[in-house]
C-alpha cells in the first residue's frame, strides 16, 4: 500500500466513523429544548459534522493533490519496519490479555522475559534482575505509596501475607 | 504595600518553620517524581495523597500539597524530554522541542532550560499573585460563560494558525478531541451519551489520559522504533560541570520569551476555564511568532522549551488565585486543593484572607520557598535522569510500556481504560505517519467539557442567540484574535502564491 492510498483511505475511514458519530449522537436530542438549551445531542452532533467536512475537505485536497501525502507513491510501511511495530504491539496486546487471565504481575513478568531476553538479547542476569526488580517496584510505587491496587485475576491470595505486612 | 510586605515575611517565616519546611521538601521531590512519571501528573498526586495530609495540621497540609503541585510542574519536562511522553497534560507543550533536543544529544541543555525557565515563571508568578491579588480578581470574576468558551476557541484557533500543520487534518484532530470528551454521562442533562456498543465503560467518559498516553506514551514509542528500526538506542548525553555553566549563560537567549511566557501563564491561569494546559501552548506559540527563526520551533529550539515551562509554572500559581480568593478552582489540582479546605474546616473565598491570614500567607510563602527547593532538587537530580536515556532500548521501551499500562489505569482503575489507550496508541500512531496533528486532539478532550458546558450555558442564557458571543466586549476580542488567527494561514499562502505566480510570469 502507498502512502498515497492510505490517505485516501484514512480520510474515507475518518468520514465514515464520522458519519457514525453523526447517527449515534443523533439518538439523543440535537435540536433546542425550550428552558433548558440545546440538547445533549447538539454538541457531538455539529462536532461530528465539523470532522466529516475536514474529512471531505482532506479528500478533495487528494484528488487536486494539495497535500504532499498525497502525492507520495512511496510504501506506507516497509516489510521490516512492519515486523518492528508489531513485535511492540503484539507484546503490548500479549501483556493486556495475560492480565485479564493471569494478573498483572505474572503477565509482567513474561512480557519482560519476551522483550529483554528474545528481542533485546540481553544476558539471562540482567533478565532475571529486571524481570523480578519491575514488577516489585511498580508494587511498591502503586500498592504501597500510592495505595492503587493493580488488577491481579486468579493471583490475588498470593498477595495475602504481603497485605499482611503492609496493612498491619 | 508595607503590610502586604509584613504578612508576607510573616508567611515565608511560617513556612521556614520545620514541619512546614519538611513538607515543602517532601512534597517538592514527591511531585517531581510523580511529574515526570508518564500519566501520572499534579492531580494525581495531589488527590491520592489528600488522605494522609490529615496526620498534620491545615496549613502544613496545604503546603505540602501545593509543594506537590509545584515539584509536578517542573517534573512534568523531565519525562517530556527525556522520554518524550508529557508526564502531563500541562507539558504537552514541552514535547515540540524538548524531545528533538533531546534527540539532538542536547537532553541536559533541554532539561536545564526547563528547569530555569520554570523558575522564572515560578518567581514571577508569585510575585504578581502577592501583589496584584485583588484587582485580578476582580477581573476574572467578570468572565461568564461567553467569555470562558471565547478563550477556549481562541486556544483552538492558535493551533490552526500557528501550528503549521495541515488544515483540515488540524481542525479534525480538534474536533475528534472534543468529540471524545462528550462521551459517558451528560455533565447537564445526566443523560449517557456516545455509549458505543453498550459497554459500560464509556459511561464514565475518556479520561484525557487515556488519550495523552496513549498517543504520546504508545504511539510515540511505536513511531521512535519504526523511524530509528530500534537500532538507535543511546542519545549522546553529554555531562559535565562545564555544560552545566554553559547551560546556564543560555538564559540571555530565552529570558525575553520566558518573561513573556510566564506573564501569560499566569493571567491565563487565573481563569477558571483556562489553566496551564493552553498558558504554555500558548506561551509557545508566541515564543514561535516573536522569535526571529519560527521555522527552528519545532525542531529542537530551546526558547520552545522554556516559553511552555515557564508559562504552565506561572499558571499553576495563577490557579490558586480564584481558588484562595474566591473559592473557584482554577484548575483540576486546585479543585482537590479546595475539597480539601472544606474539610479542614475551612471556608474558601474572600473571607479567608481576614479570617485565616495565617493560612494564606503561610501558603503565599511556601510557595517562594517551594519554587527555590523545587529548582534545586531539580537540577541536582538531571544527571540522573539523564541516565535514564543511556538506557538500551530494549530495556527502556518495555519499561515505558508498562509505565504506560500502569499508569493508564490508575485514574479510574478499569481495564476498560487500558484497553482503549492501546486502540488509541495504534490509531495514534498510524494518523501520525500520515501527518495528522495528534497535540490539538489532546488539548481538545482536555478543554472539551469546559467547553460545552461554557457553549451551552452561554446559548441557554441568551435564548440560542450566537450572537451573544462577539456582542459583549472580551468575548467578542478574543473571537475576533481567534478569527485573525485562522485567516492567517490562508492569507500566507494567497501570498505565497501570488508572489510565485508574479515570480514565474517575470
Amino acid at each position: 500500500m502507498t502512502v498515497r492510498t492510505a490517505e485516501l483511505l484514512t480520510a474515507i475511514i475518518c468520514a465514515l466513523c464520522s458519519i457514525g458519530l453523526m447517527l449515534k449522537a443523533n439518538e439523543l436530542n440535537i435540536g433546542w429544548i425550550d428552558g433548558r438549551g440545546p440538547g445533549s445531542g447538539a454538541w457531538p452532533f455539529w462536532l461530528s459534522a465539523g470532522m466529516l467536512f475536514a474529512s471531505l475537505l482532506t479528500m478533495f485536497r487528494w484528488f487536486i493533490g494539495a497535500t504532499p501525502e498525497s502525492r507520495s507513491t512511496e510504501l506506507f510501511i516497509t516489510r521490516d519496519r512492519l515486523m518492528i511495530v508489531s513485535i511492540s504491539a503484539g507484546s503490548i496486546l500479549f501483556l493486556l490479555v495475560a492480565t485479564h487471565l493471569v494478573g498483572i504481575y505474572v503477565a509482567l513478568v513474561l512480557f519482560l522475559l519476551f522483550y529483554l531476553r528474545f528481542v533485546g538479547r540481553h544476558t539471562w542476569l540482567l533478565t532475571t534482575i529486571l524481570m523480578i526488580g519491575i514488577p516489585v517496584f511498580v508494587f511498591c510505587l502503586f500498592e504501597w505509596a500510592l495505595k492503587i491496587p493493580l488488577p491481579k485475576s486468579f493471583t490475588e491470595p498470593m498477595f495475602y501475607p504481603i497485605y499482611d505486612l503492609m496493612y498491619s | 504595600m508595607e503590610s502586604i510586605l509584613t504578612l508576607l515575611s510573616a508567611g515565608i517565616l511560617e513556612a521556614l518553620e520545620p514541619l512546614n519546611f519538611g513538607m515543602i521538601l517532601l512534597g517538592c521531590t514527591i511531585g517531581l517524581l510523580v511529574g515526570a512519571m508518564p500519566g501520572l501528573g499534579s492531580v494525581n498526586g495531589v488527590a491520592i495523597l489528600l488522605p494522609i495530609t490529615f496526620l498534620v495540621p491545615p496549613t502544613a497540609a496545604i503546603i505540602f500539597l501545593a509543594a506537590i503541585y509545584y515539584g509536578a510542574m517542573y517534573g512534568g519536562a523531565i519525562s517530556s524530554i527525556t522520554l518524550g511522553i508529557p508526564g502531563a497534560s500541562t507539558a504537552v507543550a514541552t514535547v515540540f522541542d524538548g524531545r528533538p533536543l533531546a534527540q539532538a544529544g542536547k537532553a541536559d541543555k533541554a532539561l536545564t532550560a526547563a528547569a530555569i525557565a520554570s523558575f522564572i515563571g515560578g518567581t514571577i508568578s508569585i510575585v504578581l499573585f502577592t501583589l496584584f491579588a485583588p484587582p485580578l480578581a476582580a477581573f476574572a470574576l467578570k468572565f461568564g460563560p461567553p467569555e470562558e468558551f471565547a478563550l477556549m476557541v481562541l486556544a483552538f484557533a492558535t493551533f490552526i494558525g500557528l501550528g503549521g500543520d495541515d488544515i483540515p487534518k488540524t481542525i479534525f484532530s480538534i474536533l475528534i478531541g472534543l468529540v471524545l470528551a462528550t462521551v459517558g454521562l451528560d455533565i447537564i442533562s445526566g443523560q449517557p451519551r456516545l455509549i458505543f456498543g453498550d459497554i459500560s465503560g464509556f459511561l464514565h467518559g475518556v479520561n484525557f489520559l487515556v488519550l495523552a498516553i496513549g498517543i504520546y506514551g504508545i504511539g510515540e514509542m511505536l513511531w521512535t522504533l519504526e523511524t530509528t528500526k530500534g537500532e538507535v538506542t543511546v542519545h549522546k548525553v553529554k555531562m559535565s560541570i562545564k555544560a552545566m555553566i554553559d547551560n546556564f549563560r543560555d538564559v540571555k537567549s530565552y529570558i525575553g520569551t520566558t518573561t513573556l511566557g510566564s506573564t501569560i501563564g499566569y493571567f491565563v491561569g487565573t481563569l477558571p476555564a483556562a489553566g496551564a494546559t493552553p498558558a504554555s501552548l500558548m506561551s509557545y506559540g508566541l515564543a514561535k511568532t516573536f522569535s526571529k527563526d519560527p521555522e527552528s520551533f519545532g525542531k529542537g529550539n530551546i526558547s520552545g522549551v522554556a516559553a511552555p515551562e515557564a508559562a504552565n509554572n506561572a499558571a499553576s500559581t495563577g490557579s490558586m488565585l480564584p481558588m484562595i480568593t474566591l473559592g473557584i478552582p482554577g484548575s483540576p489540582t486546585t479543585a482537590i486543593l479546595l475539597g480539601g479546605m472544606i474539610i479542614w474546616g475551612l471556608r474558601p473565598g474572600p473571607l479567608l484572607f481576614t479570617e485565616h491570614p495565617d493560612f494564606v500567607w503561610g501558603l503565599i510563602g511556601s510557595l517562594y520557598i517551594a519554587n527555590f527547593v523545587a529548582v534545586v532538587i531539580n537540577i541536582a537530580f538531571i544527571p540522573i535522569f539523564v541516565r535514564v536515556l543511556t538506557l538500551p532500548f530494549t530495556i527502556l521501551a518495555p519499561t515505558i510500556y508498562i509505565l504506560c499500562i500502569v499508569g493508564g489505569y490508575a485514574p479510574t482503575q478499569t481495564m476498560h481504560d487500558v484497553w482503549l489507550m492501546f486502540l488509541f496508541g495504534v490509531v495514534g500512531y498510524l494518523l501520525r505517519k500520515l501527518n495528522y496533528p495528534v497535540a490539538p486532539a489532546v488539548l481538545a478532550i482536555v478543554l472539551g467539557p469546559l467547553a460545552e458546558r461554557s457553549l451551552r450555558q452561554s446559548l441557554l442564557a441568551s435564548q440560542g442567540d450566537m450572537f451573544t458571543f462577539v456582542e459583549r466586549p472580551i468575548s467578542g476580542v478574543c473571537i475576533f484574535l481567534a478569527l485573525v488567527l485562522v485567516s492567517y494561514p490562508l492569507i500566507k499562502n494567497f501570498r505565497a502564491r501570488r508572489s510565485a505566480k508574479a515570480a514565474s510570469q517575470s
